[in-house]
């Protein structure tokens, strides 16, 4: 008995990490680095977490967790708050759509679809907030920090790979 | 979850499909109710902010101290390398200094008296609460800033916030032990300013660039660049005399302003509680303005 609440305990533990990794991230992008120019074009590495988990465990990364990881985002950010949470829940819907193609992808491909997953994702932040702002803002530095978030892939997938094999089964 | 067995599986397995498209649904809905939300109830909005930053604000503080550390190390290697030549400059603007104390002493004694030839009413005292810069949020469309300091420590919204080198911006959204600092160069910034020698009153508002725009100057206004930038206390919210910047730039499209403070090496800033005539002493009111004020920062 006692044994099985560790185990459960244990397993819940694991199944939480990538929801855990993906806020540590987010927080990650906000401490200040005191590198001039840094903040407006920090990567988003919550995007880049949100991909990486719902490509290689769905299960782990339901819309609901995805949702929270975007509330969360938007409200530490200080940003127009739900703009993230609904580009965050259409990037899951794209890619939950084509699972199928996903399962057998190697790297290469998974990167190359999400160069074009974030320009999309970087598009539609654009457009909330012109919405929402109610004029033409400057898209430069989202150009920018779109081009450093594709760049990042690579690392933190890496990263989460190692998570992957050390604490999720 | 554990999968129904048996005859029902083939009857569970689409309207679980259904369900989940359904709960997705629901989620993007709430998604854009937080937009609308977020355009419509801004004071509900901004007291939601404020309680999630206070309960991350304790990560944040944690994660950021490593890298102010790291900062604080290369600052102190590169002093050190930099030690004499420094040496020399302070000696010398030491004594240039010396000179601007006594011109303040006797500019300070001249004021006195006059104030008191004129009866000017006094101006409110000011105090200062200073906190740590924890987390700068970045993005493509906000410039602000996180600090470690809320309500608890006489934080209020509205407050101007400023570094060593001049004012920073203005205290946005408060909590009980964190705040966020809207900075000059934020879009939704607007500051009411005197521009220079002829003192031209003007508003200097951001655009999410490095350099804040003028707007509002008058056609017959002659600014130059490098006229100084100072806040005009036009609201009441921000002290007067506050120095902000130096004029960048002036042409026909935009003037704009170069604020004094390194955005990128913000790790202490100072806010300036200006109203508080509950808490502040008899002695403080009766002191002159200029005596507490960092004014005529030279550059």
């Amino acid at each position: 008995m006692n044994q099985n609440v560790w185990t459960r305990f244990d397993v819940a533990a694991r199944n939480l990490s990538p929801f855990v990794f993906t806020l540590f991230l987010v927080i990650v992008a906000m401490v200040p680095f005191k590198v001039p120019g840094l903040s407006a074009i920090i990567p988003s590495l919550g995007l880049i977490s949100v991909y990486f988990w719902v490509i290689h465990r769905p299960d782990l990364m339901p819309a609901w967790v995805v949702f929270l990881v975007g509330l969360i985002q938007d409200l530490l950010s200080g940003g127009q708050l739900g703009v993230g949470t609904m580009v965050l829940l259409l990037v899951w819907l794209a890619i939950a759509a084509q699972r199928r193609f996903f399962s057998t992808g190697t790297f290469m491909l998974i990167w190359a679809v999400f160069v074009l997953v974030a320009a999309g994702a970087q598009v539609l932040i654009w457009s909330f907030n012109c919405l929402i702002v109610g004029a033409l803002l400057d898209a430069r530095p989202l150009l920018f920090q779109y081009l450093t978030t594709v760049a990042m892939y690579p690392c933190i997938a890496w990263l989460f790979v190692q998570v992957q094999r050390g604490f999720v089964r | 979850m554990k999968k129904a067995a048996g005859p029902m599986s083939h009857i569970a397995a689409p309207v679980r499909a259904w369900a989940q498209r359904f709960a997705f649904l629901f989620l993007v809905i709430a998604a854009f109710a937080l937009m609308l939300l977020g355009k419509a109830d801004t004071l509900l909005v901004e007291r939601i902010r404020a309680v999630a930053t206070d309960a991350m604000a304790p990560i944040l503080e944690v994660v950021s101290r490593p890298v102010d550390t790291v900062g604080d190390i290369v600052g102190e290697a590169q002093d050190l390398a930099d030690l004499r030549a420094d040496n020399a400059d302070l000696r010398r603007e030491n004594e240039r200094l010396r000179n601007w104390q006594a011109v303040a002493q006797q500019l300070e004694a001249e004021n006195a008296a006059l104030r008191e030839l004129s009866r000017l009413t006094a101006e409110p005292g000011m105090r200062f609460v200073t906190a740590r810069v924890i987390g700068d949020p970045g993005g493509a469309f906000v410039r602000s800033v996180l600090v470690n300091a809320g309500t608890g420590d006489g934080l209020a919204k509205g407050q101007a916030a400023m570094t060593s080198d001049g004012l920073a911006g203005r205290v946005a959204e408060v909590g009980l032990r964190s705040a966020r600092v809207l900075l000059l160069t934020d879009i939704n910034s607007r500051v009411p300013v005197i521009v220079g020698d002829a003192r031209d009153r003007a508003i200097l508002a951001g655009d999410n660039t490095n350099q804040p725009k003028l707007l509002y100057l008058t056609p017959s206004s002659d600014v130059r660049p490098g006229d100084q930038v100072v806040t005009s206390g036009h609201g009441g919210v921000f002290p007067p005399g506050l120095p902000v910047g130096v004029v960048a730039q002036s042409g026909d499209l935009a003037v704009r302003v170069q604020p004094y403070v390194d955005w990128a090496h913000m790790e202490y800033v100072r806010m300036v509680d200006y109203e508080l005539p509950g808490i502040l002493l008899p002695a403080t009111i009766a002191t002159p303005r200029a005596v507490e004020l960092p004014q005529g920062t030279q550059r």
